[in-house]
């Protein structure tokens, strides 16, 4: 392998690893409220509201069945609109943030459902609001499987990164894309294969751990 | 005495698939302040859910629920909350939040009730010292056996010094001799604190343990209500006969005489009755079942006999044991 080849690796490594932490960040600041919005307005909870929970649910749900590559093209014209370009490192955060949103909303609907509805109804009889229950009551017990579902959706948003080299996004995908399928350089797409797989075990790893830790049952 | 509660002809009705449930059927009653007031009934029987209107958990259909004379249905949102403040309730399942520790949990409903940080701990510290349960106050709850975690839940029920305690068959998933340990403290607070306990359960031997009077909830129905030595020794309705016979008596012999109950409190424990009886009449009983009970403190015996099957002869022995000062009561087969 030659040596621009191995720097274009490690700026791949680089513009991956930047691309899989902005966007996850982006869509847990978005996802999460909509997970509890999802969960407190569904039937018999604390919120229960139809219409919320209907519109919602059927956004989350048409942006979840999209495939990424698709959702990817689809997404040009907004990307472009929000940070003035659409090809880059910067530019393939948008898509990924809007593709991973609604998986994280319903990963978190998902944790919040495991949570004891007994708790919920202890925290009513003490008297504490909707609101103050889930927040003080109900994410807290929810902490182990949310962190356990974080770290799924940040392997989920490293793996749609790739995908993001079709469109002209930087990292470990393009690469990969560029050297090893367009211009058959097999060691050079074996290494990035490689490299994805570590990394997605390093974040499987890393999220099972604080988990654990976490964990108090 | 005040009344804590007062309910009048309440009703609950669910609708489940289009198909109407009526969990609660006219029930009134009154629980007094500073009592420990049973609600027994066999599951399924509405208990759990007339509980829950107690504290607005359930919202009833008709009826009114006054708590110290104010009608909970009337409240807004937040008079609720603040009214519940002084009702708390613990549960079946202990209802921790497991990943805080056991000085978190007992926290919490200081924390809601906005006490500051500093308060709190000291208060917190100071219930956990009378459930007993200081040198595990940084433990978390999935360390504590079933009873640790229910003093846990009381500690944290009682740290905001309600009026009343809702008790959900609080003691249903434990031992026998935790379940003792557990009402021995809910006993200790209702004296040391003239708390008003209200307990749910469908264990007799509850009701006889602690609670002053008792509510026995059937179907829907309130069955029977009054003192818990007087229902136990004279019960009147068929609800009340089937907690408070021992389950699954022998066989009788022949099966012709007639099969009654006889109670004895302590006062007469000295009098060998049965022995008395063949004694003087002749008559010989048959005994199918025999125990002694402590209700409220109070020993009481009781023995299921078969009679003679004549019944003049019946009647002669039934006599022999009314004129010694036994309640007889007939079972019904």
């Amino acid at each position: 392998m030659s040596d621009y080849i191995r720097d274009a690796i490690l700026t791949g490594i680089w513009e991956t690893f930047q691309m899989t932490f902005f966007a996850s960040l982006f869509s847990y600041i978005v996802g999460l409220p909509l997970g509890v919005i999802l969960y407190s307005t569904s039937k018999g909870r604390l919120l229960q509201n139809r219409v919320v929970n209907f519109v919602i649910g059927l956004i989350v749900n048409i942006t979840r069945s999209l495939p990424f590559l698709i959702l990817l093209v689809l997404l040009i014209p907004f990307t472009r609109f929000l940070v003035g370009s659409s090809i880059g490192t910067t530019a393939a955060i948008v898509p990924l943030t809007i593709g991973a949103i609604p998986i994280v909303a319903r990963m978190v609907e998902s944790s919040l459902n495991e949570v004891n509805p007994g708790i919920i109804e202890a925290a009513t009889s003490m008297g504490a609001s909707p609101v103050y229950t889930i927040i003080h009551f109900i994410i807290p017990e929810a902490m182990p499987s949310l962190l356990q579902g974080g770290a799924i959706n940040v392997a989920t948003v490293l793996g749609y990164s790739a995908m993001a080299g079709v469109i002209g996004g930087g990292g470990l995908g393009a690469i990969a894309l560029q050297y090893g399928y367009y211009r058959y350089q097999k060691d050079v797409l074996w290494t990035t294969v490689a490299l994805l797989v570590i990394m997605v075990m390093l974040i499987q790893e890393l999220g099972i751990r604080i988990s654990k830790k976490h964990r108090k049952t | 005495m005040e009344k804590v509660y007062e309910l009048i002809n309440v009703y609950k009705t669910y609708k489940n698939d289009g198909v109407e449930f009526t969990a609660l059927k006219d029930i009134s009653l009154e629980i007094k302040e500073g009592e420990i007031f049973g609600i027994i009934g066999m599951s399924g029987a509405g208990k759990s859910t007339l509980v829950r209107t107690l504290n607005r958990l359930e919202e009833v259909s008709s009826g009114v629920v006054n708590f110290y004379g104010r009608n909970l249905a009337f409240l807004k949102p937040s008079e609720l909350r603040k009214v519940r403040h002084s009702i708390s309730m613990i549960f079946q399942g202990f209802n921790l939040v497991n990943q805080r520790t056991v000085i978190q949990n007992v926290e919490q409903s200081l924390k809601i009730i906005g006490m500051p940080r500093a308060q709190r701990r000291e208060k917190a510290l100071q219930m956990l010292e009378v459930v007993g349960l200081l040198d595990k106050k940084n433990q978390f709850p999935a360390r504590l056996s079933g009873g640790q975690k229910q003093r846990v839940a009381i500690a944290r029920a009682l740290a905001v010094d309600p009026k009343v305690l809702l008790c959900d068959e609080a003691t249903s998933a434990l031992d026998p001799k935790i379940t003792g340990e557990i009402l021995d403290l809910l006993k200790k607070i209702n004296e040391e604190r003239g708390l008003t306990i209200v307990i749910i359960t469908h264990e007799m031997s509850v009701v006889e343990k602690i609670c002053d009077r008792v509510a026995i909830i059937d179907d829907g129905n309130l069955a029977e209500i009054g003192e818990v030595k007087e229902v136990f020794s004279n019960p009147k309705s068929k609800a009340a006969k089937k907690l408070v016979f021992p389950s699954n008596p022998f066989d009788p012999s022949a099966g012709e005489g007639k099969i009654v109950r006889l109670v004895f409190d302590g006062t007469q424990s000295n009098v060998p009755f049965i022995a008395n009886l063949v004694e003087e009449t002749g008559f010989k009983v048959n005994i199918l079942s025999a125990n002694t009970r402590s209700v409220g403190g109070i020993g009481y015996g009781q023995m299921i006999v078969e009679l003679p099957s004549d019944e003049t002869d019946a009647a002669t022995v039934i006599n022999f044991f009314e004129k010694g000062g036994l309640s007889v009561t007939e079972v019904e087969q």
